[in-house]
């Protein structure tokens, strides 16, 4: 090593600054382009007892989803050009059928089951020929594609009291509720999503988006985040993230939440269902709602203004 | 160990309060060209807004003074100042006759961002942040404003679904050393202490500029921004 002679020094020398002229333009080539190298990150996903492993779902992924989803997840897929409403894109983390607050991550179990579910009204089937194990893998896989999935926990699901029974009561208060959180400027008075501001509606991607129309067909196969009671009450307390729909979780009470889904479900004017049974028994009109304030400071304490419900 | 540090940094303030934080920049945010016209809104949708503009008010994209002054500008200090700490007070962002007040706020990351509505209807606060968490909430007339703070510094677009004509942006940076333009153009950065700096100045539709700036000392340095006017 001692007798190293400038000539090899040189050699050594112009072979460094070459490697490290090569090694830096290597370098250069995968941020040319739109999209960032994706670190292989794993991820796990729990949905009851079964546990889900990304690595399992990169062969159903690029078979099943990448089609429309992108390689990268991005939602760019080759077919996304064709199709409206657009692909999710999963690198913004940004989901619409939560049981969590708006801005949270959604749980495992809820992407799981939009996998399952599809998506009504979009090309998104029902990936129901996908058993439960490569769903749960497609969820961690899902989860590779936003750095948030590392650093946040998803959100804790909305605590949903038992749904009171049906009363022409609730329907006649839901109403009142329609009316007063200005659910009409986008649905419509009807439901019909025919509102004042329905035409102007876009998605956080600048897509024109329809606001709900409930009146439309005879069931609820129309609902893109489940169509129990419990869903549709879980769609506007946690609104729907990435569209116009907002959160109503700081404005409503639990027990009047329950009220405005009552109501909700005389908009589905063609659909057999209790309410409207409730609604046929009073006579097919809904009453004015009167406020019950007046006796409120001497009966009844802590009913139904506390609104906990549990 | 950042009480000692306060304490040691208080006491150097009132010993020599000239050489701790003197510098200052400033100076004026100005256009070249003909900037687009700002189209009058139509709020015949909301009757309790529109009655609360006899004469319509216009999009606030573009704000402009005279001498060709370009206001809603954010000018910061992107590089050499970074604030650890978000300031304890709270920034405020109010909806008042369907209209965004200010049109543009900024903030530190983690800052108390307190959001009302004055109006008698309801609107939805939707920020589409890209960086940070994109939630969309309502709030009815009367109801309690909305808490909320952001992680991490991003140029938030925020909009109102119901009223599409409220838009609005939350400036969300990593230093407390920022001003927003009004429409005589004029900015001003104080209490810098020596160091060199990149000031940065944002316009939602004319872009970023740059300039670096070293303070040396009890002094204010004056630089100006000139941005180029989009034709359409």
């Amino acid at each position: 090593m001692n007798g190293l002679k400038p000539a090899h020094l040189l050699t050594a020398t112009v072979s460094f600054v070459l490697t490290i002229g090569i090694s830096s333009r290597a370098q250069d080539a995968p941020d040319v382009g739109p999209h960032p190298p994706m670190p292989e990150v794993q991820m796990e996903s729990h949905i009851g007892k079964l546990t889900g492993h990304s690595k399992d779902a990169k062969s159903d992924f690029r078979r099943y989803c990448a089609g429309c989803h992108g390689d990268l997840g991005d939602g760019n897929g080759e077919n996304a050009v064709w199709l409206d409403p657009k692909p999710r894109n999963f690198t913004l983390a940004t989901f619409k059928c939560r049981s969590t607050l708006t801005g949270t991550l959604p749980t495992d179990q809820d992407i799981f089951n939009s996998i399952g579910r599809g998506f009504a009204n979009s090309n998104m089937p029902i990936w129901n020929t996908l058993s439960n194990q490569e769903r749960a893998d497609l969820v961690a896989y899902i989860k590779t594609f936003s750095p948030r999935w590392q650093k946040e926990k998803a959100g804790d699901p909305i605590q949903i009291p038992p749904e009171p029974p049906v009363t022409i009561e609730s329907i006649s208060h839901g109403k009142a509720l329609f009316t007063k959180l200005e659910c009409w400027k986008c649905h419509g008075p009807q439901g019909k999503g025919d509102g004042p501001s329905a035409a102007t509606l876009t998605d956080s991607q600048d897509q024109p988006i329809r606001p709900y129309n409930f009146a439309a067909g005879k069931d609820d196969s129309r609902f893109k985040c489940g169509s129990t009671n419990q869903d549709i009450y879980k769609i506007f307390m946690t609104g729907v993230d990435g569209t116009p729909m907002p959160s109503f979780a700081d404005t409503i009470q639990p027990n009047d939440a329950w009220d405005l889904v009552h109501f909700l479900r005389t908009l589905q004017v063609n659909r057999h269902s209790k309410e409207n049974d409730v609604l046929k028994a009073a006579g097919g009109k809904i009453p004015l709602y009167v406020e019950k304030q007046a006796e409120a400071p001497t009966s009844q304490p802590g009913n139904r203004a506390a609104g906990g419900g549990n | 160990m950042r009480a000692s540090c306060h304490c040691i940094a208080a006491l150097a303030a009132v010993l020599c309060p000239a050489l701790m934080f003197a510098g200052t920049i400033s100076g004026k945010v100005t256009y070249t060209g003909t900037p687009v016209k700002q189209k009058p809104i139509d709020m015949s949708k909301e009757p309790s807004c529109a009655q609360q503009h006899p004469t319509p008010i216009t999009t606030e994209t573009i704000v402009t003074g005279a001498n060709n002054t370009l206001g809603n500008v954010v000018v910061y200090i992107s590089a050499g100042a970074d604030d650890a700490n978000a300031p304890s007070q709270t920034v405020t962002f109010t909806q008042k006759g369907c209209q965004y007040i200010p049109h543009v706020i900024a903030l530190h990351t983690g800052q108390e961002l307190q959001v009302s509505n004055a109006d008698q209807t309801s609107h939805n606060i939707h920020p589409l942040a890209k960086v940070n968490r994109e939630w969309n909430k309502s709030q009815p007339p009367g109801s309690p404003a909305i808490q909320e703070k952001f992680d991490q510094p991003e140029f938030i677009s925020v909009k109102c679904n119901i009223h599409p004509w409220m838009h609005g942006w939350f400036a969300v940076l990593k230093t407390n050393h920022y001003s927003i333009t009004g429409d005589s153009g004029g900015f001003s950065l104080p209490n810098l202490p020596p160091g060199k700096y990149t000031v940065t100045a944002w316009h939602e539709d004319y872009g970023t500029q740059t300039q670096d700036v070293t303070i040396t000392g009890n002094e204010t340095k004056s630089i100006d921004f000139s941005f180029k006017a989009k034709a359409y």
